[in-house]
């Protein structure tokens, strides 16, 4: 016990103290705020002001009548001859050359034909197609004499809110709440992706940094396999959880700090709007004391001790795979690409079942995912803030517990071997014989 | 009384035997051979008596009781593979690794202290291994294999990548450790560096004992009543009719004997013809010259 404890102290001065880690854990929250900020000025900005110049032969002359030019696109109108235009529009300045048919009231279908250099991607001929759809809509409006109003009057926004965060904090909190959820679920989901791929490779690395340089030798004949294995698991996790808890501590204060600056908050615009499908607008209607007053009243006394259990289960079931492929590698370090693609594509999943789950936390695919063990370290993070039943949260840290441990058994096995192997790659063979072969 | 005893350990790899039944015992306080060609099972046989492999069968005794967790901590292993953490400081790194091996903190400090003074690097401490020179980092490596006082050192190539200097260093004190008690095993490959410290040997070659004993012993044993003879004229080769001439310059004479004499005897041949000597030896069979004709047999 005595040397494992001395084991995981090494393994986790070694890392705090260097320069490194200290930049990491405090560049990581503000390169977090700066790219949240970066995509919601991007998006709000720069793709709003990038105007497209496009000449327009309309034959039917109902866009040129009813459009209007306030899309940021600027339409120009022309009668000159297609096959002129054709050569000409580029050279012009023009981005696309749009032609517009004849139109009658029973041509049904309208179809435009462009002519683009290059590619236009698909979020242009979208917006190009409502422009003229809405020119056209206008004038069957007009054509057919419909009143405005009538017509404003037919259409009705409905909006859904929860009935009982209605009854318990007044309107509009049951939205926030839901917003904030698939945040934090978001947050936690990818969190645990992170700690798994960068802390699982930083323990692969140190197995190969010992077996190349050879101190292996030296320890084991001191300690136990084993015990440098896990001392050196526990140690990297301790790191990753000290950076947890810096950043569990500085995002909110850095989150404050900016809602002070800027009124409201705008680092979650970007965040929100990009990966979570969640529209920022919505965001924008309420105060920042109603957003915090809602994220302390969710559920932490589930969420985060069951997130810390996910994040430990996660932490280890997968290190001690990083640790394992760490032995199998020859003096060769760009020979560890074709054995770490086992552990990655688990988590590749987990990863793209997670995004899934953020959108739909009650399907099928959603609760397979937070179960299986393989998936649950990312995914069941992902679904606490929604509430999951209990039986389901128990069975899924079962298994994963369950999982782990045979993991580790297995990945002490290959390490044992493998530890002391040189100038040869194993194969998954090998890790397969070193698993149920004897010592 | 020995300090170790290996009692018919046997250990395979998959299909290949790396140790085939090897038994032998280790006096306490001697300096021990462990010879052998490379793959002749040296380093796995080390790695079974440090507790890093474990044998397939057979025993092994430490100080007549069976190996167990305890005895590693008063082992001393130094392995032909040396390594040490390049980003950690020389300070810290011997004490963690003295640590690892039973000592307390301040029991370690202590010891490392006294060597880095005994070995002038006093002011090292607190520099990287990196930026050490090979031969310094060897003098690390040595610390770090005897720090913990161990009763048994294992030594696998000590002296391979020493300087001349570095090497006589290393030589003194694995001496004075023998002085102090401590047994020593000196696995090789390099035949002349046994013949000088090694009392006892054992010559193994693809997992079995082939040969074993003390020096002097095994060296008689394999004479062949060869000399060697320098004379101060040049001799005419018909005076030495009845010799079997091994070499021969007129000056420089290497023979053996064809029947059984005694060093006065061959004196006495010269010396009835009247032939002056200068120097004259009896040529012992080196060890590098009894391995190869085993191991080659």
């Amino acid at each position: 016990m005595n040397k494992l404890w001395l084991i995981i102290k090494r393994e986790y001065l070694v890392r705090v103290r260097k320069k490194s880690f200290l930049i990491v854990t405090i560049l990581a929250p503000l390169a977090f705020a700066t790219i949240t900020f970066g995509m919601g000025f991007l998006s709000t900005y720069l793709v709003r002001n990038s105007t497209k110049k496009i000449l327009v032969k309309d034959e039917s002359g109902i866009f040129k009548r009813y459009h209007k030019q306030n899309s940021g696109y600027v339409y120009t109108f022309t009668d000159g001859e297609l096959e002129n235009l054709k050569q000409e529009y580029s050279v012009q300045g023009y981005d696309m050359l749009a032609h517009i048919p004849v139109y009658n009231d029973n041509s049904g279908d309208l179809k435009v034909k462009y002519y683009s250099p290059k590619k236009p991607g698909l979020t242009i001929l979208g917006k190009i197609e409502s422009d003229i759809g809405r020119a056209f809509k206008e004038y069957k409006i007009k054509k057919s004499n419909i009143d405005r109003k009538i017509l404003d009057m037919l259409s009705v926004k409905v909006s859904l809110e929860n009935a009982e965060a209605i009854d318990n904090a007044g309107d509009k909190t049951g939205k926030i709440s839901l917003i904030i959820s698939t945040a934090l679920a978001f947050v936690m989901g990818f969190l645990l992706y992170m700690v798994i791929f960068i802390f699982g490779t930083q323990v692969m690395r140190s197995v190969m940094e010992e077996k190349i340089n050879r101190i292996v030798e030296i320890i084991i004949s001191s300690v136990k396999p084993f015990q440098l294995m896990l001392g050196k698991v526990i140690g990297v996790g301790a790191v990753g959880l000290t950076q947890l808890f810096i950043w569990i501590i500085f995002i909110p204060v850095i989150l404050f700090l900016a809602s002070v600056f800027f009124g409201h908050v705008p680092q979650n615009e970007g965040m929100l709007g990009m990966q979570s499908q969640v529209n920022p607008e919505d965001l924008k209607q309420f105060p920042i004391n109603m957003i915090i007053h809602e994220f302390f009243s969710l559920n932490w006394s589930l969420i985060l001790p069951a997130f810390i259990l996910f994040f430990l289960g996660g932490y280890f079931m997968y290190s001690s795979l990083f640790a394992a492929v760490g032995t199998a590698i020859g003096d060769d370090q760009g020979e560890s690409q074709s054995l770490i693609w086992p552990i990655t594509v688990p988590v590749v999943f987990a990863m793209i079942i997670m995004f899934n789950s953020i959108e739909n936390p009650d399907s099928q695919l959603a609760v397979f995912g937070s179960i299986f063990p393989l998936f649950s370290p990312i995914v069941m993070p992902a679904r606490l803030p929604f509430d999951p039943p209990v039986w389901q949260l128990v069975l899924s840290l079962v298994l994963l517990i369950m999982t782990c441990i045979l993991f580790i058994w297995i990945s002490a096995k290959i390490y044992r071997s493998g530890i002391l192997m040189y100038g040869k790659k194993l194969t998954m063979k090998d890790m397969i014989k070193m698993t149920f072969g004897k010592n | 009384m020995e300090i170790l005893k290996i009692d018919k350990v046997v250990k395979r790899f998959h299909k290949k035997t790396a140790v085939n039944g090897i038994s032998f015992e280790i006096k306490k306080g001697s300096i021990f051979g462990l010879l052998g060609p490379n793959g002749a099972g040296k380093t796995t046989l080390i790695r079974i008596i440090t507790s890093i492999l474990n044998a397939d069968d057979g025993a092994i005794y430490f100080n007549g009781e069976k190996l167990n967790e305890f005895h590693p901590g008063k082992i001393g292993y130094m392995p032909e593979e040396r390594g040490l953490y390049k980003k950690m400081k020389v300070g810290e790194q011997l004490l963690y690794l003295t640590q690892l091996k039973g000592l307390s903190h301040n029991e370690a400090k202590s010891s490392i202290v006294a060597w880095m003074k005994k070995f002038e690097m006093k002011d090292w401490w607190n520099k990287k291994i990196e930026e050490l020179s090979k031969g310094m980092q060897q003098k690390v490596q040595f610390i770090c294999t005897v720090a913990h006082n161990p009763k048994l050192i294992i030594l696998d190539e000590p002296f391979t990548g020493l300087d001349p200097v570095n090497t006589e260093l290393i030589r003194n004190e694995i001496l004075q450790l023998r002085k102090d008690g401590a047994t020593i095993i000196f696995s090789t490959h390099r035949m002349e560096q046994v013949e000088e410290i090694c009392e006892d040997i054992v010559l193994i070659n693809e997992g079995k004992v082939i040969l074993e004993g003390n020096v002097e012993k095994i060296k008689d044993d394999f004479k062949e009543s060869k000399y060697h003879i320098e004379f101060y004229n040049q001799v005419d080769e018909t005076e030495l009719e009845g010799l079997e001439i091994v070499s021969f310059d007129g000056r420089d004479l290497v023979f053996k004997t064809i029947k059984e004499s005694s060093s006065n005897d061959i004196l006495k041949f010269f010396i009835d013809k009247n032939i002056n000597i200068k120097s004259f030896a009896e040529v012992l069979p080196s060890l590098n010259d009894i391995f190869i004709k085993l191991v080659t047999k």
